[in-house]
């Protein structure tokens, strides 16, 4: 083959998914920012440059940064307890403990399930009065508590059902970098005289390290995009106790129909997960174990 | 799952391993307590949906109230339409820009293959309001494939077919070469099957992504005729039902049902897809 046609034929490859990515990843990051800095049209009001005023009304928007809060509460209670499960999940599942496919089963399963129905699900175990954890409350005479209606328990109560959709998910990832570690480590570990705890710490976590990078970025990510279960059980209520930044974009854009103040949320979206990619480019990429 | 032949002397012996063995059967029952809390409800009368009797009668009438109660009948098949056609566009579009980016070195390859990986963070899920306004100018909000664009170019997939298509020997390449075969033969007849087990991890994850997919198909769609399942359950269990919740949970069930038993039936290939799909 020709070393111009070799040209011709990878861009004639690539062209078709090129072209969906410029018509709705590319072009749309693009005009996010672009309407960020318009007003929102109206009617025969058509859009008009406006400059940073968007911008300066999120500054003052209180919603705004009790979103941003609830969003970063929500991923340091989701992220690190979902990998501290994950790992934990993982290890057992390794270790042949009695049923162990049952116990994996149990721990996979919320992953396939849609996060609408599970949350569905999750509605009616903390609904007061006759849900689930209200019975087993009741049993230790606790009295009555609306677990998703008081703004102190519900983003709790949120980040719990998050945490039981992921775990599993993240488990699977170090079960396979588990089946990797070559046994002879921990024979030899072990004719060293080296304890359970010191061959974990030292030696199993060390070589999950790859492993954790990988999951930490899939978290990160997530916690800024699960707004699933917000939209069935909480509606980012009460008073935006649970409204996440993708939550509150969505009632801004398809509530309020404020689109360009939407665009203008979606920017700190776009900064947020940019800075991820930039941190997983600097930091972490030549460390990881793929490719 | 392959198991070390060895077992390994860190495995917990003796009482540690009751207690360890313990824990995981505890942590594993709250894990699997929602569903079966669901379970429980959505086969047993309303009067017992919170009451937990051995002797409570079993009933199908729940399924089949809910199922009469909303269009499920249209939802299964809008979703099985939209996941069909973003699996085989995926994997049409994602093979041929997977095989360009293994096999051509072409001018600017290496900023065409950032300009894909930047859809791992900036994906469609977020650019919701300006995807709803190129939906609105093409003119086709409330449809099917309004759902489906904007995963149809998967930077996933592209990246995942592209690292599987670089192990390919280029010796059986060229061996096709030789014989007088073309791309576009070479990619099909040596390239896709060799690649299986990575269409079949990919197609896995891809099919319970969008089955379980939410907010974007909440958006784009509001009639009975394009709305997948999910938004069909959440429209359902939002107006008023008087909060039956035999019903609901039926309903959920329903919704997550055939995937469910799928990954019941198929676990080791659903675990090793995600795993696959996951590790690249």
């Amino acid at each position: 083959m020709t070393r111009v046609n070799a040209h011709v034929a990878g861009w004639l490859l690539l062209l078709p998914a090129v072209a969906f990515l410029a018509l709705f990843t590319h072009w749309p990051a693009v005009a996010t920012l672009i309407d960020s800095f318009h007003s929102t049209p109206r009617g025969r009001r058509p859009a008009a440059f406006v400059g940073p005023d968007n911008y300066a009304v999120m500054i003052d928007d209180p919603v705004f940064w009790q979103s941003v809060s609830n969003n970063l509460w929500f991923a340091v209670g989701t992220i690190p307890v979902s990998i501290a499960l994950a790992i934990l999940m993982a290890l057992w599942v390794n270790d042949r403990l009695a049923g162990r496919t049952w116990l994996r089963t149990a721990y996979f399963t919320p992953t396939v399930l849609p996060m609408i129905a599970v949350a569905n699900i999750w509605l009616f175990f903390y609904t007061p009065q006759y849900g689930l954890l209200e019975q087993v409350t009741g049993l230790f005479g606790a009295p009555s508590h609306n677990w998703l209606g008081t703004p102190d328990t519900a983003l709790a109560c949120v980040i719990v059902v998050a945490i039981w959709k992921e775990a599993g998910f993240f488990m699977i990832f170090y079960l396979a970098a588990l089946q990797q570690i070559p046994p002879s480590l921990a024979e030899a570990a072990a004719l060293e005289g080296a304890s359970r705890g010191y061959y974990l710490r030292r030696i199993v976590l060390p070589l999950l390290m790859p492993t954790t990078m990988f999951v930490l970025i899939n978290a990160v990510i997530n916690a800024f995009r699960m707004v699933d279960h917000i939209i069935v059980m909480t509606r980012g209520g009460p008073d935006n106790a649970t409204s996440l930044l993708l939550f509150y974009i969505y009632e801004v854009g398809f509530k309020f129909w404020d689109t360009a103040y939407a665009a203008a949320l979606t920017m700190v979206l776009v900064v947020v997960l940019g800075a991820v990619a930039l941190a997983q480019y600097l930091f972490l990429e030549r460390r990881t174990h793929y490719q | 799952m392959s198991q070390a032949a060895r077992r390994s002397p860190f495995e917990p012996t003796g009482f540690g391993r009751v207690l360890e063995t313990t824990a995981a059967w505890v942590l594993a029952v709250l894990w699997a307590l929602p569903l079966l809390y669901a379970v429980w409800t959505a086969f047993h009368p309303a009067e017992f949906s919170a009451r937990f009797e051995l002797t409570a009668p079993l009933t199908l009438q729940n399924f089949a109230n809910a199922w009469n109660a909303a269009p499920f009948g249209r939802y299964f098949v809008n979703t099985v339409a939209l996941v069909t056609l973003i699996l085989v566009s995926q994997f049409v579009l994602c093979t041929l820009a997977a095989y360009a980016f293994a096999r051509f070195r072409f001018f600017g390859a290496d900023v065409a293959f950032f300009l894909v990986l930047l859809q791992l963070m900036i994906m469609p899920d977020i650019l919701i309001v300006e995807n709803y306004r190129t939906m609105a100018r093409l003119g086709i909000l409330d449809s099917i494939p309004a759902i489906a664009l904007p995963y149809v170019a998967s930077a996933f997939g592209i990246f995942l077919l592209r690292q599987t298509f670089k192990q390919v020997p280029r010796e059986l390449d060229e061996a096709a070469r030789v014989e007088g075969a073309g791309s576009l033969r070479i990619l099909l007849r040596v390239y896709v099957p060799l690649a299986k087990p990575i269409y079949l991890a990919y197609g896995l994850v891809s099919v319970s992504h969008h089955w379980n997919n939410f907010l974007w198909p909440l958006i784009v769609t509001n009639s009975v005729e394009s709305r997948p399942l999910t938004v069909g359950l959440q429209v359902f269990s939002s107006t008023d039902q008087g909060i039956d919740w035999s019903i609901i949970t039926a309903a959920t069930l329903i919704t997550s049902g055939p995937l469910l038993i799928a990954f019941l039936l198929f676990q080791r290939q659903f675990v090793q897809s995600f795993m696959r799909a996951g590790i690249r």
